[in-house]
């Protein structure tokens, strides 16, 4: 019988996914995370000294599973790359993704190497996405439930970690997964809201960032394209590009948060127009249907997590980047957020947009 | 083969322990405060434990008060002390860097009040020096408090030769000594110890019990409030089942110490001769002045969590720094205390013994680890990196375990 790690959130997915495998006749070893104190996610110190609660949803869904549980302290590890990867991308101007980060450095590597360490053969994950094995390459491919595939946050995984990861709800709708939890009685597990950072869960990640960093994000100007000073912003770590709301400014028409000068420290605002390009760089790009990519293809385009795909053009450069460009405009196209490419329901590959020159 | 060898987080209740508990469970189960017969009975017993207890340590029955263990004992300690000192205007603390959660929580807790708290450097081999306290006394200071032996590297404090200052000061002196009562002599009247904790179930009885011992003359602040149990210090009925088998536990811990500490002291040498050949490996806390049974060991190149659970599948139960309540672990605050590095303050193994385990049992657990060490670093990305000369070996390598760091 083949022995699996099964990342254990606490959460409905993950707990389903544990069962299935157990189902399935997997011999499955159960894991938590740990991956910041409560301190740093703002929480005052006496509340407890983790997260305690989504441990003990979790270990109480792998002791009905009959499952060995154990609580991983990966904090050193989520601080150096997510958390501060996280920061430093605010800092010079981009709009980080650290889920990806996460997956990627944390749920893919560190978690691989303790699966390893412990004789599993594979790490399992509540994801929704799937994994294919198609001429000697393991190819990710998007959920059966198309609402909520999760392939975006899953496109930094190399071939060895595809290799040895299995999604059991990948071929699952989540109304099925619902009805399996609420059988099993898993639906006790606290319904905790997706929320976009965990570190955050006040939503105030620029807060989270300066108790990381430890500094303060001094004021600076709003400006116009053509350098009119329009006002004070409050720190450039809070503002996204795209952004027209919570400006703070009282302006005669719509301005949206159009680029970020850290050099000038400056925000730089401009019409719903002026948000548009066609064309994109990505860096560290990670290619998963080719091992050698073609020198052009069309493919389908996603630069943020919910958004629609788009046709575009892709061409690989030197150094691990590729170039797109779109056949329409793209509204915010965001340096820091990853983008994904697709040839139907598999993921071609993925990369991180960088600044435009 | 399954060995227990994590005796410093709990160890298992003597039969003795157990033996003693069960009549006061459905024999003489009376209130000691209740006027009839059975609970007559009840505060009998009561007092012999008193007794009991207080003759081990060496003082009055009516200074000890019976609590629920050693964190409630070491905070109803200071919190006490540091009322008494703030009456005078004194509200300065003198304590360590490596002191259990109980008493450090409580002081970061006294420090945003408003106290101020030293913190006495512990250095590399995880002793301070009598000298570090006279030199740390003020004329504000209400109180110094020093644990008697540490938790996870067991280096035994000048407990008396602190006592003896802090006494000359006339600064009321605690000690946490829960990882020390019943395996190393205790006299509190020639340490000069004026508040002491313990707890029961680090000397093979029962959880959930402990005594704060509190020199007469030194008041004690209650922290729960309620009925004059424990003559008003601690309200709430006594546990006497608990605390009898704490009483007759302690007594038969401290009529054996001689006995228990050389068997102990030669499996402990032993364990860190072995655990000392194993390449670019380190002994925490001074070799001898340690507690009998405490090895306490740096990999480097290794996590100690995957450590902890390869050892668990062979049997070897240990651990490692500190627990955290959800099971994780800490980078241990005590090996930071006496200057290791973090990256090998992660890979740090305790391992305590009791009177129970066995050299063969010894010998399987140096093979073991042995084994899971090896395995770990073929895995270890970190220890590639060692290997190839990319990163530099923070423990140096020697042929026995009195190692040094590069």
């Amino acid at each position: 019988m083949s022995r699996v790690l099964v990342a254990m959130s606490g959460g409905v997915d993950s707990s389903v996914a544990a069962f299935l495998l157990k189902e399935q006749g997997y011999d499955c070893i159960g894991a938590t995370m740990r991956l910041f104190d409560n301190e740093d996610a703002g929480f005052s110190r006496e509340k407890s000294c983790c997260s305690l609660e989504d441990t003990e949803d979790a270990r109480s869904v792998a002791r009905r599973l009959s499952m060995p549980y154990y609580v991983f302290n990966f904090m050193g590890d989520f601080h150096t790359q997510v958390i501060s990867r996280f920061a430093d991308c605010y800092e010079k101007g981009g709009t980080p993704n650290p889920c990806i980060d996460c997956n990627r450095y944390l749920k893919f590597d560190r978690m691989l190497r303790r699966a390893r360490e412990l004789e599993c053969e594979a790490v399992a994950t509540g994801h929704y996405a799937r994994i294919e094995q198609k001429d000697g390459r393991r190819l990710l491919k998007k959920a059966e439930d198309k609402s909520k595939d999760q392939t975006y946050v899953l496109y930094a995984m190399t071939q060895d970690q595809l290799a040895h990861t299995l999604f059991p709800l990948g071929g699952m709708h989540k109304a099925q997964t619902r009805k399996i939890a609420e059988e099993q009685g898993f639906l006790n597990a606290r319904k905790r809201d997706s929320q976009d950072i965990c570190f955050a869960p006040d939503g105030d990640y620029a807060a989270a960032i300066a108790r990381h960093t430890g500094k303060t994000y001094s004021p600076g100007k709003f400006v116009d394209r053509a350098g009119n000073v329009l006002g004070e912003h409050q720190g450039i770590i809070r503002y996204t590009i795209g952004q027209r709301k919570g400006l703070g400014l009282a302006l005669p028409g719509p301005m949206y948060v159009c680029e970020k000068n850290v050099a000038e420290n400056t925000v730089v605002l401009g019409r719903n127009e002026d948000l548009f390009s066609t064309e994109l760089v990505a860096e560290d790009f990670n290619w998963i249907l080719y091992e050698t990519p073609p020198e052009t293809l069309r493919v389908k385009a996603k630069i943020r997590y919910s958004q629609n795909e788009e046709d575009a053009t892709v061409t690989p450069l030197p150094k691990n980047k590729v170039k797109l460009v779109f056949d329409r405009p793209q509204r915010a196209v965001s340096p820091g957020q990853a983008v994904v490419l697709y040839d139907g329901d598999y993921v071609v590959g993925g990369g991180t947009i960088v600044p435009s020159e | 083969m399954q060995i227990y060898a994590d005796n410093a987080a709990t160890t298992k209740m003597s039969r003795l322990a157990i033996d003693t508990m069960l009549p006061y469970m459905d024999v003489l189960y009376g209130n000691p405060s209740s006027l009839h017969t059975p609970g007559q009975k009840a505060a009998e017993a009561l007092f012999s434990a008193r007794e009991t207890i207080a003759k081990y340590l060496n003082c009055e029955p009516r200074e000890i008060t019976f609590t629920s263990g050693g964190s409630e004992s070491d905070n109803q300690a200071i919190l006490s002390a540091v009322g008494a000192g703030a009456r005078k205007n004194k509200k300065h603390i003198i304590s360590t860097a490596f002191e259990h959660h109980a008493v450090l929580h409580a002081l970061k807790k006294l420090q945003k009040q408003g106290y101020e708290v030293t913190l006495l450097d512990v250095h590399e081999n995880g002793l301070i020096t009598p000298e570090q306290v006279k030199q740390a006394i003020r004329p504000d200071t209400a109180l110094v408090t020093v644990m008697y032996a540490n938790n996870e590297i067991g280096t035994v404090q000048p407990i008396a030769e602190i006592g003896k200052i802090c006494r000359e000061a006339g600064v009321p002196f605690h000690t946490d000594a829960v990882q020390a009562a019943g395996h190393i002599p205790i006299d509190v009247k020639a340490q000069n110890i004026d508040l002491l904790s313990l707890s029961a179930h680090k000397f093979h009885g029962p959880k959930g019990v402990g005594v704060l011992y509190a020199r007469k003359g030194v008041p004690l602040t209650t922290l729960i409030e309620g009925g004059a149990q424990e003559r008003g210090r601690r309200a709430g009925t006594e546990n006497i089942p608990a605390i009898m088998a704490m009483a007759a536990s302690f007594a038969y811990m401290c009529d054996r110490i001689d006995e228990h500490t050389e068997k102990l002291t030669a499996l402990r040498d032993r364990l860190m001769k072995g655990l000392g050949q194993i390449p670019r490996s380190i002994l925490n806390g001074d070799p001898t002045r340690r507690l009998p049974g405490n090895v306490n060991f740096c990999f480097e190149g290794i996590e100690g969590e995957s450590l902890l659970l390869l050892l668990d599948a062979k049997g070897v139960y240990a651990s490692s720094g500190s627990a955290c309540t959800s099971g994780s672990l800490d980078p241990s605050h005590v090996l930071l205390a006496i200057g290791r590095p973090h990256e090998i303050a992660h890979g740090s193994l305790r391992l305590t013994l009791s009177d129970e385990n066995t050299e063969e049992e010894v010998d399987y657990i140096i093979k073991s680890v042995e084994e899971v060490v090896e395995r770990l670093r073929a895995m270890s990305p970190v220890w590639q990196d060692l290997l190839a000369g990319r990163k530099n070996y923070v423990i140096k390598q020697c042929k026995n375990y009195a190692q040094t760091l590069n």
